[in-house]
């Protein structure tokens, strides 16, 4: 039934679109806004959409994307200036293909890094592209003249012709365009596609860690940013009937991102609202106040006092506003994240307090996923002179080291011991120096981290890696779908509520690590127990065949430890795991056998009664014990 | 049909423009390295250099006292700056750190703009430095010449300062782990304040010793930052050896594509840095784990 409601809520967005795109051009120029003026509007909320997605959902700070504006306009205004091509939205078209596939190439090599390093090159590529079209391709381009004479669409219907040629009937056009790209979006956003790319933008190394193939999920975003931009950068020519080269300037980027900005990134509707508070406030200094060039000082002092104090945008603190008011009146909101539309399971009572005596782990233990080579009976990883070298520090050093299928095997060792090397070496975080290892009876010495979760084999880490701005529920749909759909996949316009299995998937875990209650929650608003264990379910839910568990006890107080102590137990039914922990009583409690690293080696290895009485391993631990 | 002096005169401007860069990346690349902030106002910082140089040559008609009142201004700039805005960026994303630098960058160079316009100034070299020298092979401008020993000893004058001093050393410990500095009881906020002064100051220097080469406007920082990005990305972020050598890359490609066909200098640079990702992704001499 809520699935129902959800659903009608998705349509009522596309269904407010629709409404105000018709309102527009009626009300808007009652409060000042000339005809011209909302059409560029639209152009720039189209072109902020795909930006959106990269920067917003993605996390992807691009300063370039004015390279795919002016490719795609360009490529669209020579098609219709030059070679006379008859159709304008044929050439729309082609124009936005083309700028995909420069977006394809830009971001193979953009892509190479994250962070600043990203925003500083495709600064520098766009900057090249700027280059290239005023002076090699001036012949193609018209240089810094640009391309005149770009016509207006013509549309034959068949019973009647359209012509889109006056500012009221291009809006129409524009707007069109706008709400297409729109719905798109939309679509995207809600796929699984797009909770992917939430999960890069909130934590890159955990999405690859539960199995996503990250480089091509932003590639993909960068893609679609880049198609996004060349369709309205092909829509500016059409709208002027010139195509401006400036298109290809630095201060077109710079404007996207200051109006993405100021109406707030990760909304969509965003850029939308910022590029109308852009164009307006500069409409209305230049020509009202007649401030002349002072305009843009204006703008940029109000875009730095946004930054600086409403981190989220116009829209993002109407959401907000609308969110506490909502709560005022008692009604149950949506959290800050946006929430995924999965069919919730009941919710549980919350409770406040937890007493660990009073709960018995009711759910079934969730099996490992059947894979293809599941009748295969040997150990199930296998190490062979593991060694992994810092310079001339020795981690790990020539570690042999066997697990058997179904056994639970706890590793302990003093600080320093290289165990999370070891750990790290055995997922493929880490490559190791020299050695092999062997995964049901497939070598993934050198596979990504990716690879081998994909494989079956996962870790929980020592310190939480979380998607903190999701929900529980995201959290856990994201390493599902790993899980379900593979590392890479283009299931654009698939809804995640018609994912087979991923609503059954993640109530599931959530219920096994007792967090059903939670589901709808925030992970920031996690207590510390609580977060632990998602981290735990966040392995579990990718339905691994072998089970690495850093430090699953540390930080956790003594309740909080009883209760890890059984979900554990609950989990290693029918799967293999590997624990490394401190708490000796809890760990010995919980395996059946007990490798001992010291100094990077394996100093015994045996079961938890012969770990306890083996004077190898008090010694390591107590050290000096035979000097006193 | 290459042209001999002129293929050596280029080389010489490329020199030039190189350890300019270098200087300027310097700047750059020690602010990122200790305070984690890519300050994309940086340009800005150049043209600000330029116009308060200009200002003060316009009135007291010594270029020294336009070197010196350049630098420092910009110096104060970047101390306010750091003290006013950025100190609380510290703790959001890397994005709104590059939103708000970029928005401020916006705001100097419109301030400029308002007061002086959007047409460019010049300041001429000082009077000895007027002319070309001779060199045997070729002649060439004094003051470019000079340039040249001006933005090496400045250069050299970074080096000791991040290398050879106490406070340097904090600096570069701040670039390795800045909590650390902070927890030996170092006021790591007073480092960063001055770090932000020196890197901004390292630009502004450069904006006035660049203007009886390059006249400045509003927007001359523009294309230095772009220049300087690449620089970093080629040389390595936070490594000050790095910033240098990517200067001198990316002055030399800028200056001999030139001589064939400017358009294409910017391509030159690109292809360059496409061949530094693809083959050392961290930069020349950069470090793993540096963003």
């Amino acid at each position: 039934m809520r699935d129902v409601m959800r659903k009608q809520g998705f349509f009522t967005i596309e269904l407010l679109t629709a409404l105000g795109l018709i309102a527009a051009p009626f009300v808007l120029p009652l409060v000042g806004f000339a005809p011209t003026t909302i059409n560029r509007i639209l152009i720039w909320g189209l072109f902020g959409i795909g930006f959106d997605i990269l920067f917003g959902f993605t996390g992807l700070l691009s300063f370039g994307q004015s390279a795919f504006y002016g490719t795609g306009g360009m490529v669209a205004a020579y098609l219709l200036t030059e070679m006379n091509f008859p159709n304008v939205t044929v050439a729309l078209f082609i124009g936005m293909i083309a700028a995909a596939l420069v977006g394809y190439l830009v971001g193979l090599i953009a892509l190479r890094r994250t962070g600043i390093y990203f925003a500083m090159i495709t600064v520098a590529i766009a900057e090249v592209f700027f280059f290239v079209e005023f002076n090699p391709l001036s012949a193609y381009t018209g240089g810094e003249n640009g391309l005149p004479g770009v016509p207006t669409p013509v549309i034959n219907l068949g019973f009647t012709i359209l012509h889109f040629d006056s500012d009221r009937s291009l809006y129409a056009f524009l707007a069109f365009w706008f709400f297409i790209g729109m719905v798109i979006a939309l679509r995207i956003v809600r796929s699984p596609v797009g909770v992917i790319l939430s999960a890069i933008r909130d934590n890159p190394l955990r999405a690859s860690a539960v199995g996503h193939n990250i480089h091509g999920y932003k590639l993909t975003a960068f893609v679609i940013a880049a198609a996004y931009a060349g369709f309205a950068g092909g829509l500016l020519g059409v709208m002027q009937a010139f195509m401006p080269p400036d298109a290809f300037m630095f201060d077109t980027s710079g404007q996207l991102v200051m109006q993405t900005a100021i109406g707030g990134a990760g909304t969509l509707f965003g850029p939308l609202v910022g590029a109308a508070v852009w164009l307006y406030l500069s409409d209305f200094l230049q020509n009202a106040l007649h401030l002349g060039a002072t305009w843009k000082l204006v703008l940029g002092l109000v875009f730095v006092l946004l930054v600086c104090f409403l981190r989220r945008g116009l829209v993002g603190g109407i959401k907000d506003v609308y969110a506490l008011v909502a709560a005022r009146i008692g009604q149950k909101v949506a959290p800050a994240a946006v929430p995924l539309p999965l069919p919730a399971i009941s919710p549980e009572e919350e409770k406040v307090t937890r007493l660990a005596v009073a709960k018995e782990p009711a759910p079934a233990p969730m099996p490992a996923l059947r894979r293809r080579d599941d009748d295969y009976s040997g150990p199930i990883i296998q190490a062979t002179g593991l060694t992994k070298r810092f310079g001339g520090l020795v981690a790990n050093s020539d570690i042999d080291f066997s697990v058997a299928r179904g056994e639970r095997r706890g590793i302990i060792g003093p600080n320093g011991a290289g165990k999370t090397t070891f750990f790290k070496m055995l997922t493929c975080e880490m490559a190791p120096t020299s050695g092999r290892i062997v995964f049901r009876g497939r070598d993934i010495t050198g596979m990504t981290v990716t690879d081998v979760c994909q494989l079956g084999l996962t870790k929980s880490y020592q310190v939480n890696q979380l998607f903190t701005r999701l929900t529980v529920r995201d959290n856990v749909t994201i390493a599902a779908l790993a899980e379900l759909r593979g590392q890479f996949r283009l299931d654009m316009f698939r809804s995640l509520r018609n994912m087979p299995g991923l609503a059954e998937q993640v109530a599931r875990t959530l219920a096994l690590v007792d967090l059903t209650g939670r589901a709808d929650r925030p992970v920031a608003s996690l207590a510390y127990g609580e977060k632990r264990r998602l981290e735990v379910g966040l392995a579990l839910a990718s339905a691994p065949s072998l089970l690495l568990l850093d430090e699953p006890l540390a930080g956790m107080s003594p309740a909080e430890r009883i209760e890890m102590v059984k979900l554990l137990k609950s989990i290693g039914q029918g799967r293999t795991m590997i624990i490394i922990d401190h708490d000796m009583d809890s760990l010995f409690e919980l395996v059946e056998r007990v490798t001992v690293l010291q100094e990077g080696r394996v100093l015994v290895e045996g079961t938890p009664a012969e770990i306890k009485g083996n004077k190898a391993v008090q010694e390591a631990y107590l050290g000096g014990v035979r000097a006193a | 049909m290459i042209n001999w002096a002129n293929f050596i005169s280029q080389c010489f401007n490329g020199l030039v423009l190189g350890a300019l860069l270098a200087l300027i990346s310097s700047g750059l690349t020690i602010i990122y390295g200790t305070l984690g902030v890519l300050n994309l106002a940086h340009g800005a910082m150049f043209m600000l250099g330029g116009y308060a140089g200009w200002l003060t040559y316009t009135y007291t008609g010594s270029f020294i006292a336009a070197v010196f009142a350049g630098s420092l201004f910009v110096m104060v700039v970047g101390v306010v700056m750091e003290r006013v805005v950025i100190r609380y960026f510290y703790g959001r994303p890397h994005e709104d750190q590059l939103l708000v630098t970029f928005g401020l960058g916006i705001v100097f160079v419109e301030t400029i703009r308002f007061f002086f316009g959007s047409l460019t100034k010049s300041v001429p070299p000082p009077a000895p430095l007027v002319g070309i020298t001779p060199l045997g092979f070729m002649f060439y401008p004094t003051y470019r010449l000079a340039l040249l020993g001006i933005v090496a000893a400045a250069l050299l004058a970074l080096y000791v300062v991040l290398y050879r001093t106490r406070i340097g050393m904090i600096v570069r410990a701040g670039i390795e782990d800045s909590v650390m500095v902070d927890s030996l009881g170092i006021d790591v906020y007073k480092v960063f304040m001055l770090v932000f002064g020196i890197g901004a100051m390292a630009a502004g220097f450069a904006g006035i010793v660049n203007a009886p080469v390059v006249s400045i406007a509003p927007d001359v920082g523009e294309g230095i930052l772009v220049q300087t990005f690449v620089v970093v990305v080629i040389g390595g972020v936070g490594s000050f050896p790095g910033a240098v050598l990517g200067g001198l890359i990316a002055g030399e490609i800028i200056s001999i594509t030139s001589m064939f066909n400017p358009g294409y200098a910017y391509v030159m640079l690109f292809v360059a840095m496409t061949l530094v990702l693809v083959v050392r992704p961290y930069g020349l001499l950069g470090t793993a784990g540096r963003e």
